[in-house]
């Protein structure tokens, strides 16, 4: 599948991190962005339930999920089916042939096509990723040959860019496209691996490194292609025998000197890591209505069996810690839909506005909350959850990919905490500059400010009272919110006075920092959400009031305890030992301590 | 002949909905529940828009009467292939106790209006299992009826129907113009791709009043009580015959 790869921590070392000029402001503070929740026409809201039926009922009657996790393998009847239905060319423009869907469409189709694992990744290898290079970055040619076919899935498409040695580290993959002499096409030759649709796919986007000409100085640049398996010279290795999705397809794929016409560069010779990081950025909101989806439908089939089952001669669902398990799996869905829904909003704004760092913040948290659930599910059913009658083993194993692909969490939190800090940065950048002059009123003013607010002084951003945007049955939480946001600007801020630029290596502060910003987007959407559904009306409204307000109460108290962790020579702060662990541990390369029965004497 | 073809589809909860009674007894829970087509008339539309692939028709006009939700089932009907749709607006008290007699006399109306050559309708609604709209609507137009299909084939100017009786199969000629019912084994419904929906969205659905239909919505009947079906109880093992017989007398059915 897909990797992000993490040019932050280069670009920061080699500029100034506190002089970056990025229009990316801090979303806390675009109260305008967020509130109200994004409304969609009645018109659309139509079409949506139109165009769900038929996918809820074609997955239900003729996808056969068992089976295909048995037999590793969608049957041809059923993808068929599928692009009969018209999903392979979600968001492709009409006029290519495709149903040109907007972002909010695709993210609610997925809720239901993440029913299935194994199609859900096809389908998303194909067009989230696979194909998408084309819609984003392609010119008109490239996308009048190649997207009508994409669209009907006659063809399919795979997305490669990760190789043996490039994962994460994306920028420094190796396959190579050397141009002709006669300068009509490039030759590529190389490895990738872990690539969906791999063996299935007839056109692929394919990352290579070229040799462009930088004012006069010849440097390797990537650049994206688009490659047709009739080129020849490409050969996929066998599937992979995966743990989940088993019915998604995934190889190497290998590349032998195969012909590129030069037409078929997406965007300009060298530009293609930036298309690879837009493309990976497009797709990734969508996890987290996917992920919704699925929880909700394994919140009804374990509820089903909670009601019934009786030990003790009582219905599992009057203990505690099974009803637990049930709030935890409503508060994860109402979270991530918030999210999703709220990202796809934004996204779908005209002006094609910049939301990875939303993105990656939905992608992180479903993903891991997508982990926990299905594992709670699955030990409502006990025993039978375990057994392989019960489809929650599979949801089980289909989920583990999520914290790893589309960028693995540990990247995306790093890309999290580096982006969300840089208008911290950039505010800090003047302070500091009145500081070198000697303005010594200027560090008391920032002194004085931070003590203001760490006794509590309060913070007010204006989202509650009489112009507030936020409902008053939401009040509460939104103060949390309020003083989360403000404690955590000073919590950043006193960061970057204590390590400067080497906070890009800091890992474990960056973590938290992450943490506590998706926990704040999360709180952002749920309260968000909540206010548009009292101020309409909508069935259950109260009922996503206690969600709301229950998820900012505990979300609250999880970003204090993780601020109180970052604050200089914190007494909660293990991290010192931690590290000092993991050093003796891996120079030995195991456990070292004496075993316990050991002697001396 | 004009070629064209009237297809009644109804909105009806979703067959897979657990059916709930509303706490004062007076019908079932609708409000937030899915709904979607009558499974019959999905049926009674495939076979519509199949005559019309054979090109032994011109047009299929897809009917539905109720308040703004029914014209989600009729755009389905147009994802599915008919051509264009009419929604006959019926709301609030005329919605509760509409019934197959009103909607006949509709039906009636609009084969009259639109010059039908044939009208198809699902056997039976799936919420009150009335069986009576398509018959009704035969009688009132005094068209032949050919009811449960099977099988429908065109036989010069005849309508060969294969119906499902009790006793096995009936097969019956009709002349048309003729209202047909369709039966389970008709067909298999196509799925309304969503590219088909896309293009649905464009055809048309014209809106239209009982009243300018000329037709009279009272109702003769009135739903006194709505009540769930009585638990299903637990079964009883017995060792011999003679215990099974003591039972059965124990019970009064003996």
């Amino acid at each position: 599948p897909v990797v992000v790869t993490f040019e932050l921590r280069r670009w920061a070392l080699n500029s100034n991190i506190f002089t970056i000029n990025g229009s990316k402001n801090l979303m806390f503070v675009l109260q305008a962005e967020v509130f109200p929740y994004p409304e969609i026409g009645n018109e659309e809201v139509e079409e949506i339930n139109q165009l769900v039926a038929p996918v809820e009922r074609f997955f239900t009657e003729e996808v056969d999920s068992a089976k295909i996790d048995r037999e590793a393998k969608i049957p041809p009847e059923t993808l068929n089916g599928l692009k009969e239905l018209g999903l392979f060319g979600i968001m492709v423009p009409e006029e290519y042939g495709g149903l040109g869907l907007s972002n909010t469409m695709y993210a609610r189709l997925a809720e239901i096509i993440s029913l299935d694992g194994s199609i859900a990744v096809t389908l998303a290898a194909h067009q989230a990723i696979g194909l998408k290079g084309i819609l984003i970055a392609g010119n008109e040619a490239q996308k009048q040959k190649y997207l009508p076919k994409l669209a009907s899935g006659e063809h399919i498409a795979a997305f490669c860019l990760t190789e043996p040695g490039s994962g994460s580290d994306a920028a420094s993959i190796q396959t190579r496209a050397t141009l002709s002499e006669d300068g009509k096409q490039y030759l590529l030759s190389g490895s990738k691996i872990w690539i969906s649709n791999g063996a299935i796919a007839d056109v692929m986007t394919v990352f290579a490194r070229t040799e462009v000409d930088v004012d006069g100085v010849k440097k390797d640049k990537i650049s994206a292609f688009i490659v047709e398996r009739a080129y020849g010279g490409i050969t996929s290795g066998k599937a992979e025998d995966k743990l989940g999705i088993r019915g998604s397809n995934t190889c190497e794929v290998s590349f032998d000197n195969v012909p590129v016409p030069v037409e078929n560069v997406i965007g300009e010779v060298g530009s293609g890591f930036k298309v690879a990081m837009n493309i990976l950025n497009s797709g990734r909101f969508s996890m987290g209505s996917s992920s919704a989806g699925m929880i909700k439908k394994l919140i009804e089939l374990t509820a089903e069996y909670a009601a019934t089952r009786k030990q003790f001669n009582k219905s599992l669902s009057e203990f505690g810690m099974i009803q637990e398990k049930f709030a935890m799996m409503a508060l994860n869905a109402f979270v991530m839909e918030s999210m999703a829904y709220l990202t796809a909003g934004m996204m779908d704004r005209p002006g094609l506005p910049d939301c990875s760092l939303e993105a990656a913040m939905v992608k992180v948290f479903s993903s891991e909350g997508g982990w926990i659930c299905v594992s709670e599910a699955l030990q409502v059913l006990g025993g039978l959850g375990y057994t392989k009658d019960y489809p929650y083993e599979r949801y089980v194993r289909d989920c583990r990919i999520l914290p790893i692909f589309e960028g693995t969490n540990e990247i995306l939190r790093m890309y999290i905490a580096l982006t969300g800090m840089q208008y911290a940065g950039k505010a800090l950048t003047g302070k500091i500059k009145e500081m070198k002059k000697g303005n010594i009123g200027m560090v008391f003013g920032v002194v004085g400010k931070k003590l203001k607010s760490s006794l509590g002084g309060s913070v007010d951003y204006g989202l509650t009272g009489k112009d507030g945007v936020v409902h008053p049955s939401l009040a509460e939480s939104a103060k949390k919110f309020e003083q989360n946001v403000s404690h955590v600007g000073s919590t950043v801020e006193s960061l970057l006075y204590r390590y400067g630029k080497t906070i890009v290596d800091e890992q474990l502060i960056l973590k938290r920092v992450a943490d506590v910003m998706i926990n704040l987007y999360a709180m952002t959407a749920v309260l968000s959400r909540a206010s548009r559904s009292i101020s309409i009306g909508l069935r259950n409204h109260d009922h996503e009031v206690l969600l709301a307000n229950t998820f900012c109460s505990d979300a609250f108290f999880k970003n204090n305890y993780l601020m109180t962790q970052l604050q200089k020579h914190s007494p909660e702060n293990n991290d010192a030992n931690i590290k000092k662990i993991a050093r003796e541990v891996l120079e030995n390369r195991a456990y070292i301590c004496s075993h316990p029965l050991e002697r001396t004497f | 002949m004009s070629g064209r073809v009237l297809v009644g589809v109804k909105r009806v909860i979703d067959y897979a909905v657990k059916i709930r009674v509303k706490p004062d007894n007076s019908s079932v829970v609708t409000d937030g529940v899915k709904h979607s087509m009558n499974p019959f008339c999905e049926i009674a539309v495939e076979e519509a828009v199949k005559l019309k692939e054979k090109k032994l028709i011109k047009e299929v006009v897809a009917v539905s009467c109720g308040p703004q939700q029914a014209q989600e089932t009729i755009r389905t009907a147009l994802a599915m292939g008919a051509d264009r749709g009419i929604h006959v607006e019926v709301t609030g008290k005329d919605y509760e106790t509409l019934g197959p007699l009103q909607v006949s006399k509709i039906m009636a109306a609009l084969a009259k209006k639109e010059d039908a050559q044939l009208v198809i309708l699902g056997k039976q609604a799936i919420d009150d299992d009335c069986n009576q709209t398509g018959q009704m609507t035969a009688a009132l137009l005094d068209w032949p009826q050919g009811t449960f299909a099977s099988e429908v084939s065109f036989d010069g100017d005849k309508i060969k129907v294969v119906r499902e009786i009790d006793g096995g199969l009936e097969t019956i000629k009709i002349k048309t113009p003729a209202v047909v019912t369709a039966d389970l084994r008709l067909n298999t419904p196509r799925y309304a791709t969503l590219p088909n929906i896309m293009k649905a969205k464009k055809k048309k659905i014209a809106n239209v009043k009982p009243a300018d239909l000329g037709v009279d919505l009272t109702s003769r009947l009135e739903v006194v009580r709505v009540d769930e079906p009585p638990q299903r109880q637990a079964g009883v093992k017995v060792e011999t015959v003679d215990d099974l017989v003591g039972k059965l007398k124990e019970a009064g059915t003996v």
